[in-house]
């Protein structure tokens, strides 16, 4: 329990700082690296041509679909004819039509879900060219329209920023330099980097095995650090080479943590009314701005109660099988890692969930019925910090909704950071907030509706109506992780999971900007003492209750007959 | 706030009308306005359905047609206490429109053509500025202005006041309302509304709800209802199919009685009924809102704009102070200025009457020796001459000196510094002689309304800023402003002063309120977020305007104020407690549903309820009840005490929030106790 704290702790102290650098990002304030980095930015502005002009929330949002989608087909196109023998020394065949949509979907949208074992299933090519260039492109998308999203609450500048500068921006002064820090650091542990071929071994036990290579530290940080999760290999990141010790393990997590949490910092730095706490003499040095404070409360408690459940349930190991004479005291290790251990497995299953990473340390399928619910349940709130910047803006939309009840108490209208909420927000936020339970409510009826559906389910029961939830949960949190033991590589599942990573992207995306681009150009309204003040612990309070009540109690149903169930039913 | 006309909360004919009323809103093409509740007619139609063929959808179980239709009948209940909810609130709206429609009946009027003929014809047919005529004891046909002629015209029929007002040509007494009566003399009118769009029409339209819109925030929240029974839809959509998966076939019906319990009934239902009694309270202060979003744009006023003569003084100087000079005493200037001001009717010499004999505690009697002297324009003062031959003055300082000195006396010293003093302070003095004597100062002092002080601590508490406009000099204005306790003042204020201060604030995102009356109010009225015009001002003033007030009483913006952040209270710690409840209402039905085929569910049955049966409908039934055990406080609104908002919110999530989440637990556990030994009878 004490090395959780001790990374709880660590990360705090390491978001501030590293939050406080973003908000200069953000805002095209001085920081100390400007030198190196202007000339490089400007260096790729002018090969791609980027003017850096102005745009608003249409123009921004057009400008990212558009990059993406170009991408997009990019990506698909070399998967197809990744067979060719460019940086491919395992001799890797093409990858079929349905798995690389699915796949250049996934990466695209930052979810990560991998129905392909990247062993057996991508070129160095591919490794490279795609998954590795779309973790750092997806990440910088996030980023991008999160910066854009708070520049228009915040209403201090008249338009949402420039799309390319943005991605630009984030890419070589956070990303780049961060990933290759990190993946110098886990190449010192032991982590491969190279282009050599697989090596086949003659074990002690004389069978032969295959040893994978690859550029694996390359990928393994920035799977980090963008909150992306794919692994190189198919265990990810339970496997020795993409996780050799505890060290990479906490380096790991605190990478997946550091940018979610740290948006939460740029968030109040940028929406701060410097005016208004500069009146007792000069601006205060601010840790975290006021408004920050109780969505970064709420979301460390729910993150900390995760942990803690997650963790006694594992703790608590498997009562049939002490029935049958196993000793449970170092509790449920059925699919963990030794080097790891129950705390390590637990607090990584809960951040990967919770900052929608998606990289496993261990089987999520084998947890107990109640640590399984954990991953499940911060998949679907979805603002339990999130993924890179797009948690952030779910978790605004719970505001905006809690803004909106708290302001009709005071006897008000609804205001949030001196902005009216009026009709066309509520209708705006009404959407983004149905989209996530409709994908993976309606997709898991349907999965378990029809047959084709139905044949994926290794696991029949109520264990089976996890694994079916969880992928589509996963899937429409563009989290990535998989409970593992769904045969998730056909036709129906590669669609669906395509189209529900691709709604639960563009679609909340999308209405989470037009929100921005709606309240921004609203005139402020002024600020007494008979505003709703939204930096309070009532506020938080009351944040807290809307997302359990309408978040949680949404899936309440089907979690019952699934993980609770099964929980019910192993402990009668 | 109880100002208002009291009556009973409801009465039988509203009770009459309301119950048949919830019927005939079940027509589905009214019940579509309100989403929420729609559904839940939906659901009312396929369980009725569900009665009469039970297993069309393949359900099974034992008495299925007997738990259908139990099922219907709660959910219809539901329907029609909500419907009930609304036509309570309307009746309250209708039954002050009535008392207004007697005076509409058809009246005769006779015009004036140019040459000056008359013509008698009904008053349907005037047109606007068509001239007509009216005679004492006749009824004015129409909103018009007054061109000739001066009458006193009775408004109580519009606005409960009985004494008549003084109507004449031109200034602020020009304006007319159609349904009031001429009681003397006669004038000729100019009429300025169409048949149907008269001041009177609008009011009967308002207050029956007949044009009620729905408001912004009103939009939002159904937005917000509507989002949320769209989730709760796909929740039970998807459950059906997830159920079939483990094993369990749900009953049509009892996923019907899944869904209404969870999607938001309790402010669904009562909705419309908050905001029509919004109005209604609004109305009962016989102030007439044009529209509903006026009332509502009142809770979010941040800066009041007000008048001092009339809105924050009374307008009349009432003496606060004597003041002896020279060698008189303090007793003998009271006895003179007393005797001086008997037969003074005006506010100023009645209170000097009263002021003298409360700090004296000498009663003074009319002798009929005294011979009295008006005040007059000329002498600048009045007084009295008694029997014995004391001449007795008092009025404006220098020609009081004036006056001592033309019969050879002499000015105290000290006279000349009290003078200035009380006019330093704001106040009037008036000089009071004996003969060539004089004797002191009476202070008249502007008076500060009774309760204002308390009513500006009030607003100050919520945040609003109150600025005072006044035609005074900075000193006095600045005097008033401090006792009243406004935040500013604006003084030597000129109307386009009062234009250019809302603008100001606007500027800064404020919204602004105004009480006005003339014609030069009216730009200003119409510039500020909300207009309050007086119904004695002129009809370009309440044209501008968003409300009138028929009292003219300028001080009721405060209670306006006061009703548009209740109406909103109201809605949102009613939306509050109808989603809290929605915890207790999963713990009550989800075990139930599943506990057949899944029998460790019972460990989430955390309330103990008897059977599956019992639970869900215990669920349904307590979703029912609560509306008309809610009407009251949707109808008075919520307790409003101005406090901090933290405070308000925290006062408010404690009792809608968390009571919204403990009251359903006992009351579906009560309900649960007495239905399962019925249903136990009944065979379920």
């Amino acid at each position: 329990m004490l090395q959780i704290i001790l990374i709880l702790v660590i990360f705090i102290a390491l978001i501030i700082p590293m939050g406080k650098y973003l908000y200069h990002i953000a805002v095209d304030q001085h920081t100390f690296a400007d030198p190196v980095f202007n000339r490089v930015d400007n260096a790729v502005y002018r090969i791609c041509g980027i003017e850096k002009k102005e745009m608003n929330w249409k123009q921004y949002a057009i400008a990212m679909l558009v990059t993406n989608v170009i991408m997009v087909l990019v990506g698909y196109l070399i998967l197809r004819i990744q067979a060719l023998p460019i940086l491919n020394p395992n001799g890797i065949g093409g990858m079929e039509p349905s798995l690389s949509f699915n796949t250049i979907i996934s990466f695209m949208t930052n979810t990560n879900l991998q129905h392909y074992s990247g062993e057996s299933g991508l070129s160095y090519l591919s490794q490279m060219m795609v998954i590795i260039f779309m973790m750092f492109a997806s990440a910088a998308t996030g980023f991008s329209v999160a910066m854009a999203f708070v520049r228009g609450l915040a209403g201090k500048t008249k338009s949402m920023g420039n799309f390319y500068v943005d991605l630009i921006r984030i890419t070589t002064r956070v990303l780049l330099p961060l990933s290759l820090l990190i993946g110098l650091v886990l190449v010192s542990q032991g982590v491969p980097q190279n282009l050599s071929a697989n090596v086949t071994v003659q074990t002690i036990a004389g069978k032969y095995q295959d040893i994978a290579m690859g550029p694996i530290a390359a990928l393994e940080s920035i799977k980090h650090i963008g909150t992306n999760g794919g692994g190189f290999l198919g265990a990810n990141s339970s496997a020795p080479f993409e996780n050799p010790n505890v060290i990479t393990n906490i380096i790991e997590m605190l990478s997946m943590m550091l940018l979610p949490g740290s948006c939460v910092i740029a968030f109040g730095h940028m929406v701060r009314n410097r005016k208004k706490e500069t009146k007792k003499g000069k601006e205060k040095k601010v840790l975290i701005g006021s408004e920050a404070k109780p969505i970064f409360a709420v979301m460390l408690i729910i993150l900390i109660m995760g942990v803690i459940v997650c963790f006694a349930a594992e703790q608590a190991g498997n009562p049939i099988l002490k029935q049958i004479g196993l000793n449970q005291s170092m509790g449920n290790m059925e699919g963990k890692e030794v080097r790891f251990g129950i705390a390590q497995s637990a607090l990584f299953t809960t951040v990967t969930t919770a900052f929608t990473t998606g990289s496993i340390n261990n089987m999520h399928d084998t947890l107990t019925p109640l640590g399984g619910v954990v991953p499940l349940m911060n998949m679907m709130l979805n603002v339990v910090f999130g993924g890179k910047g797009v948690g952030l803006m779910n978790m605004i939309l719970y505001v905006i909704l809690t803004v909106f009840i708290c302001g009709l108490m005071v006897g008000r209208t609804p205001e949030y950071l001196s902005k009216k909420i009026e009709g066309k927000e509520m209708k705006l936020t009404a959407l983004g907030i149905i989209i996530h339970p409709l994908l993976i409510l309606a997709f898991s009826a349907l999965a378990i509706a029809v047959p084709a559906g139905l044949a994926g389910i290794s696991n029949p029961g109520y264990h089976g109506l996890t694994q079916v939830i969880y992928e589509y949960a996963s899937s429409a949190a563009n989290n990535g992780s998989g409970f593992e033991g769904l045969g998730d590589n056909t036709y129906f599942w590669n669609i669906t999971t395509g189209l529900v990573m691709f709604f639960g992207r563009y679609l909340s995306i999308i209405i989470q900007l037009a929100i921005a681009g709606s309240l921004m150009i609203k005139q402020p309204v002024s600020e007494s003492i008979g505003t709703l003040k939204t930096d309070t612990r009532t506020f938080g309070i009351s944040l807290f209750m809307v997302i359990l009540i309408i978040a949680a109690l949404t899936f309440f149903p089907a979690m019952v007959l699934g993980p609770i169930s099964e929980h019910l039913t192993l402990w009668n | 706030m109880n100002k208002g006309i009291k009556t009973k909360f409801i009465t039988k004919d509203i009770l009459k009308s309301s119950i048949i009323g919830a019927f005939t809103k079940l027509n589905p093409r009214y019940m579509m306005k309100n989403p929420v509740m729609f559904v839940v007619e939906i659901g009312f139609a396929v369980t009725l359905l569900l009665c009469f063929f039970p297993n069309i959808f393949g359900d099974e179980g034992n008495n299925l047609r007997l738990y259908n239709g139990i099922v219907a009948v709660i959910l219809l209940i539901t329907v029609l206490f909500a419907n009930f909810a609304e036509g309570v609130a309307e009746g309250r709206g209708k039954a002050q429109a009535q008392s207004l429609k007697k005076t509409q009946k058809d009246m005769q009027s006779r015009i004036l053509s140019d040459d000056g003929r008359e013509t008698v014809m009904s008053a349907s047919m005037l047109k606007k500025g068509d001239i007509v005529l009216v005679k004492m004891g006749e009824l004015i046909p129409n909103d018009g202005e007054v061109i000739e002629g001066i009458a006193s015209v009775d408004e109580s029929a519009i606005t409960g006041e009985s004494a008549p007002v003084l109507k004449e040509n031109g200034g602020d007494f020009a304006s007319v309302t159609g349904g009031t009566t001429v009681v003397s003399d006669w004038l000729k009118i100019r009429i300025t509304s169409n048949p149907g769009e008269s001041f009177l029409d609008k009011m009967i339209a308002l207050v029956e709800g007949a044009s009620r819109k729905k408001t912004p925030n009103e939009i939002a929240l159904n937005t917000l209802l509507v989002g949320l029974t769209i989730i709760f839809l796909i929740v039970i959509v998807t459950l059906y199919p997830i159920a079939v998966y483990s094993g369990v076939r749900l009953q049509i019906s009892t996923l019907i009685a899944l869904t209404v319990c969870l999607i938001p009934t309790t402010i669904g239902g009562l909705l419309s009924a908050i905001g029509i009694a919004g109005m209604d309270r609004v109305t009962r202060f016989n102030v007439i809102a044009l529209s509903g979003k006026a009332v509502e744009v009142c809770g979010d006023v941040d800066t009041m704009i007000l008048d001092k003569t009339g809105t924050i003084t009374y307008g009349n100087r009432m003496a606060a102070k004597f003041i002896p000079v020279g060698n008189a005493s303090e007793q003998e200037l009271i006895r003179y200025a007393v005797i001086s001001s008997l037969k003074d009717d005006t506010p100023e010499g009645k209170s000097v009457v009263e002021l003298g004999e409360h700090l004296s505690g000498l009663h003074q009697e009319i002798n009929p020796g005294m011979e009295f002297m008006e005040f007059t324009a000329q002498t600048r003062m009045s007084g009295v001459d008694l029997s014995d031959g004391t001449r007795i003055r008092k009025g404006a300082s220098d020609a009081i000196q004036k006056y001592v000195q033309e019969l050879g006396g002499f000015i105290p010293k000290d006279l000349e510094a009290q003078v200035n003093e009380v006019a330093k302070l704001g106040g009037t003095p008036l000089t009071v002689c004996v003969g060539n004597r004089i004797l002191g100062v009476i202070y008249l002092k502007d008076t500060i309304k009774s309760g204002l002080v308390e009513r500006f601590a009030r607003l100050r508490a919520i945040g609003i800023k109150t600025i005072m406009c006044t035609g005074d000099n900075p000193l006095t204005a600045a005097t008033i402003a401090q006792e009243a306790g406004v935040d500013s003042f604006i003084a030597e204020c000129k109307p386009e002063d009062k234009i250019a201060l809302i603008k100001a604030e606007q500027s800064e995102g404020k919204i602004v309120a105004m009480t006005g009356d003339g014609t030069n109010d009216a730009p200003a009225l119409a510039q500020a977020n909300v207009g309050i015009a007086m119904n004695s001002g002129t009809s370009a003033a309440k044209e501008a305007a968003n409300m009138v007030d028929l009292d003219s009483d300028p001080t009721k913006i405060l209670d306006v104020v006061e009703i548009g952040k209740q109406l909103l209270i109201t809605r949102g710690s009613l939306t509050t407690f109808s989603i809290a409840n929605d915890v207790a209402k999963y713990f009550a039905i989800i075990p139930a549903m599943f506990m057949a085929v899944i029998p460790q569910m019972k460990v989430l049955n955390i309330m103990g309820l008897s059977t599956s049966y019992s639970a869900i409908l215990s669920a349904l039934i307590f979703n029912a009840i609560i509306i008309p055990c809610l009407i009251p406080l949707a109808m008075k609104g919520v307790k409003y005490k101005p406090q901090r908002s933290e405070n308000m919110l925290s006062h408010n999530m404690l009792i809608y929030g968390l009571g919204g989440i403990i009251a359903p637990f006992i009351g579906i556990k009560v309900i649960d106790l007495i239905i399962s030994p019925l249903l136990a009878l009944l065979g379920l």
